[in-house]
């Protein structure tokens, strides 16, 4: 790996100890969509609603020596908020849930990172969404990395995390079954 | 029974189109208003908006044979009315199938933006022609606004018809009622 320049956006995860090199930029591949943003809650408790956001993009810095000193930023358009069924998706955008003619933007910006081992971190992070920013911890996985066939080269990790609707002034009562919500990332990185 | 219209009335077919129609948009538009503020553990949270998009269908079908029937016949006289009353129910008269049919249509829309079929009291499905969040999203308002004028629209001419037939005794609301004389 070369050494890179930071970008002002850059962002990282954890990452095995012993590689070499400096912390390098990737650009989350949300062209090739090798990249995603789910969430599920459950439906009355007795089912779990998928749901995703279609379009999003980010940035990570990712280092295989000193994966703490890793960053990641995640910016998600919320009125791409799908989980196939049209009505739901209109409630979804509206003052109910998301209001995203308010808040069109969801954020995620790490502010530490803690190696857990085996591939593991902790991302600690400010998520904004619905207006409302809060700390939050993403458990993420390095899933693996390396070059690609057409001269690239890449990293992917997997992070998860879980929010409780009120936390972010979603005020909707969807039951007691339903109070938080399961958020999902799985993203690869391109490296700059 | 005198089936189409005439110069001096409205015929059967007019005036169930008429009737039917006027108590459907009605019931759908307050059952509308009704269902959107329900709670997510109503017993009616599904049932209300199935019968709303159901019955809107059919009222999308029967505006568009209404439509037909309405320009392959005669229409009764306007001569007792002032300048001013014949323009204006010139404008609701003509002005409710074009609103009617925008008004039908975006709802069409808000449940079928993104694929998906309308089930028609589960007798047929209406199939979607589109598939873009951005024409869903944009009709919720437009639907909304539209049923308010419509609303509004049904006011004035429901206002001036009661006038026709209580301040001036013509036979207007009469011939829509019980036909030609």
């Amino acid at each position: 790996m070369n050494p890179r320049t930071f970008s002002a956006v850059a962002l990282g995860l954890a990452l095995f100890a012993g590689a070499p090199a400096e912390a390098a930029d990737y650009t989350i591949d949300s062209k090739g969509q090798h990249a995603s943003v789910n969430f599920r809650i459950k439906h009355l408790g007795f089912s779990w609603l998928v749901g995703r956001f279609d379009t999003f993009n980010g940035t990570f810095s990712f280092d295989d020596a000193k994966p703490e000193i890793s960053k990641v930023k995640v910016e998600i358009a919320t009125t791409s908020v799908n989980t196939n069924h049209a009505e739901r998706d209109k409630h979804l955008r509206s003052a109910d849930f998301l209001d995203v003619a308010a808040h069109p933007t969801a954020s995620f910006e790490s502010t530490s990172i803690t190696p857990k081992g085996d591939g593991k971190a902790a991302i600690a992070g400010k998520l904004t969404l619905n207006g409302v920013t809060k700390d939050i911890v993403i458990d993420a996985e390095r899933i693996g990395g390396g070059d690609d066939p057409w001269g690239g080269y890449r990293q992917g990790f997997s992070g998860k995390t879980t929010l409780a609707l009120s936390d972010f002034a979603i005020k909707k009562d969807l039951g007691p079954a339903s109070k938080s919500v399961e958020l999902t990332l799985d993203v690869e990185g391109v490296r700059q | 029974m005198i089936i189409r219209d005439t110069h001096t009335g409205y015929g059967l077919i007019t005036r169930l189109f008429h009737w039917l129609m006027a108590i459907a948009i009605v019931v759908v538009f307050g059952l509308g208003y009704w269902m959107v503020g329900l709670d997510y553990y109503s017993p009616y949270y599904t049932l209300a908006p199935d019968l709303h998009r159901s019955a809107g269908m059919l009222l999308l079908f029967a505006l568009l044979l209404r439509w037909a029937w309405r320009l392959s016949n005669v229409h009764p006289g306007d001569e007792e009315l002032s300048r001013v009353e014949r323009i204006g129910s010139k404008i609701v008269h003509e002005g409710f199938y074009p609103l009617l049919l925008a008004l039908l249509v975006s709802g069409y829309f808000i449940s079928t933006s993104e694929g998906r079929g309308i089930d028609v009291f589960g007798l047929f499905t209406v199939p979607a022609v589109v598939s873009s969040k951005e024409i869903g999203q944009a009709t919720g308002l437009i639907h909304k606004i539209l049923a308010y004028i419509t609303m509004a629209v049904a006011a004035v001419h429901t206002a001036a018809a009661l006038k026709h037939h209580i301040v001036d005794k013509s036979r207007i609301l009469k011939r829509m009622w019980s036909g030609p004389a």
